[in-house]
């Protein structure tokens, strides 16, 4: 088992996928002789050549529409959109053909695109550049949405979402390409549905995703050392479809539930996941499902009050207590 | 073109006229149910481009004016209708309707209800033609009103950056809905937009099917060289309005009295007579014809076409039984 950074196993994913499927072709802005942004692509270039490994103008919703009228014919596009603030522009081809064109045509014609694109709010980037769109794209009926929060399921599930049949959006984050983790060394395929237990408890359950898992793990450990508490978290590595099974297993074992997201809480995940909880285990809670989100602000650029617009470990840790009565 | 071409071709043009009409008339009994967008006066575009074209083998997509398109690239008229009546036997299952005919096994890869939507998916499929090694070539239709989408500019952009196998066929309606071209588009003339992208051009009258098809021609062999995409301009009208919500008060009768002269048909079989191919009573009986094929088949087809189930709402959202959705793919 190797350690890797996030960009580094998306970057393996990529390249294996290329090796294995002349069809399979990389696509976005500065992806190719730059070798991306956050270099998930670096390198390709030279070894697939241009019409594999594409640099798009600065176009978004044109080339995404262009790599969706490419799978049509049986080309499998990896199109990475820089930042998910960029994805705003594409939304049309992704919800209204992409999404749509399996069920429009009877099942007659899928779009089997995989789209990255980094969210979250990384440091002093401004409003423009802080977008957390994952609630947007994960309403939309016919796409699929995954979130992986380590190297592992970034390898794993981008490997998958190449070959799945349906279009995939991958809500990747900004601050996490340069985390490491552990990856198997063998070829793996990681489930574009479900959730997993990050870690075992008992007491309450946090459910997060991406990179708001990591808070939780960070708050379940200080739980733990200064109150005994003992938390489970959840990872919510797809967020379309949610995993309600998953989530009532957990409520069900620890009654109470709490869950953490880094964007607004409006029509957000929290929001999906607490109706879900009211949908299927609302008998067994001991005390309302809480959510910590971000605050309803565009982001700003100050540093303090950009952090004051996020949750953090901290804020989960409090919200823990405040439930708790501790 | 030959006698025996152009005999063949009107008598296709008149079914598609007829087809249209009697959508119309289905509408109006409401069978066919939500948006309808008929074709006639138009149809010398369709079937001029594609008699020169590979209909069936190169890829054609469309925006929602897409019955007549489909059916020219071999999809079963009953199926059509069958569609648009809403029923499972239809050709996009009853899950389409007249905006979203789809027929892949044809390479009738699909009628789109956002305007502009198609223009980058067919820089797409010719990507794709163009990796694959193909000889295909992929055919956008739209109206002149998409143009002003960022996705025309965009696509056009990309396609000739990357000489894609794609010829854009503008049927220049004069109408975006309810908005003449003059009064949303800066430059009228659809043919000169793309010199801004490097993309040869042609613009011809829409109206005649043999300059129609002569236009074609030298579009599509130029694409299918491996020259890069091609601008068709085809200078059109439509007879009805935008669509049946739409009462069409927005043009004057003089103009549309004009058109009406200018009839696609009429213009083929005027030609046919004259030179003593076709009498009237040919062309009378042609339409007999092709009116009880349409009374007689099409329409009972789809009458008693069933249903689709209810219970399977559901499907089509996601491919069934994904090996990579479970993580059960070694």
């Amino acid at each position: 088992m190797a350690e890797m950074m996030y960009w580094e196993a998306l970057r393996r994913a990529h390249d294996e996928e290329m090796a294995n499927d002349p069809l399979v072709i990389a696509m976005g802005e500065d992806i190719g002789v730059v070798g991306g942004t956050y270099k998930a692509t670096n390198g390709l270039y030279d070894k697939y050549g241009p019409e594999r490994v594409m640099d798009t103008p600065i176009s978004e919703n044109g080339y995404t529409g262009l790599g969706i009228g490419a799978s049509f014919l049986g080309v499998r596009p990896i199109i990475e959109i820089m930042s998910v603030n960029f994805a705003w522009l594409a939304m049309d081809q992704i919800f209204n053909s992409a999404a749509k064109v399996r069920y429009m045509s009877g099942g007659q014609l899928t779009a089997p695109i995989v789209v990255r694109s980094p969210g979250g709010v990384a440091h002093q980037l401004g409003a423009q550049h802080s977008a957390r769109m994952e609630k947007v794209f994960m309403g939309i009926a016919g796409l699929r949405v995954v979130t992986p929060s380590n190297p592992r399921q970034a390898y794993g599930m981008l490997k998958s979402a190449v070959r799945c049949n349906d279009p995939v959006f991958i809500n990747e984050h900004e601050y996490m390409y340069n985390m490491s983790g552990e990856v198997p060394d063998e070829e793996f395929f990681h489930p574009l549905e479900g959730s997993e237990v990050a870690r075992k408890g008992s007491d309450i359950t946090l459910f997060g995703y991406n990179i708001s898992v990591h808070w939780c793990l960070d708050a379940a450990k200080i739980l733990s050392e200064q109150y005994g508490i003992e938390v489970e978290v959840v990872d919510l590595y797809t967020l379309s479809p949610l995993d309600r099974e998953g989530i009532k297993a957990s409520v069900g074992k620890t009654h109470r539930a709490l869950v953490v997201e880094e964007a607004e809480p409006a029509v957000g995940v929290g929001s999906e996941v607490m109706a879900i909880i009211n949908e299927t285990c609302f008998y067994e809670l001991d005390a309302p499902p809480v959510r910590v989100s971000a605050e309803t602000v565009p982001i700003p650029y100050n540093r303090a009050m950009e952090v004051a617009a996020l949750p953090n470990a901290q804020s989960v840790v409090d919200a823990v207590r405040q439930m708790l009565a501790l | 073109m030959n006698n025996a071409d152009k005999k063949r071709l009107l008598r296709e043009m008149l079914f598609s006229r007829r087809f249209e009409e009697r959508c119309y008339e289905a509408y109006v009994e409401r069978k066919i149910g939500g948006f309808l967008h008929l074709y006639p006066g138009e149809e010398a575009c369709a079937h001029g481009v594609l008699e020169a074209a590979n209909p069936g083998s190169d890829y054609v997509i469309t925006g929602y004016r897409d019955h007549v398109h489909s059916i020219l690239c071999g999809t079963d008229p009953k199926k059509v209708m069958a569609e648009l009546f809403g029923k499972e036997a239809g050709c996009s299952r009853g899950r389409g309707g007249s905006m979203h005919i789809f027929d892949v096994e044809h390479h009738f890869m699909g009628g789109y209800a956002l305007v502009g939507g198609p223009f980058p998916l067919a820089a797409g499929m010719a990507k794709a033609i163009k990796m694959k090694g193909g000889n295909e070539i992929a055919i956008c239709f739209l109206g002149e009103a998409a143009n002003n989408q960022g996705t025309f500019h965009e696509s056009l952009n990309m396609a000739k950056l990357w000489d894609l196998p794609v010829l854009y066929v503008c049927e220049n309606n004069l109408y975006g809905i309810g908005t003449r071209v003059d009064r949303s588009t800066a430059v009228v003339e659809q043919h000169k937009r793309v010199a801004g992208y490097n993309i040869p051009s042609a613009c011809t009258d829409g109206q005649d099917v043999e300059k129609v098809f002569e236009a074609a021609k030298i579009a599509v062999d130029h694409v299918r060289s491996g020259n890069g995409p091609y601008f068709l301009e085809l200078m059109t009208y439509r007879y009805r309005g935008h669509s049946m919500s739409d009462s069409n008060a927005y043009r004057a009768t003089e103009e549309e009295t004009m058109w009406g002269k200018r009839d696609p048909l009429i213009i083929l079989r005027d030609r046919l007579i004259e030179a003593g191919e076709l009498t009237r009573e040919d062309y009378k009986a042609m339409d007999t014809e092709i009116l009880d094929e349409i009374e007689d088949e099409i329409i009972p087809f789809a009458e008693q076409a069933v249903e689709p189930l209810v219970d399977e709402l559901e499907r089509y959202v996601f491919a069934e039984n994904d090996p990579y959705v479970k993580g059960s793919a070694v």
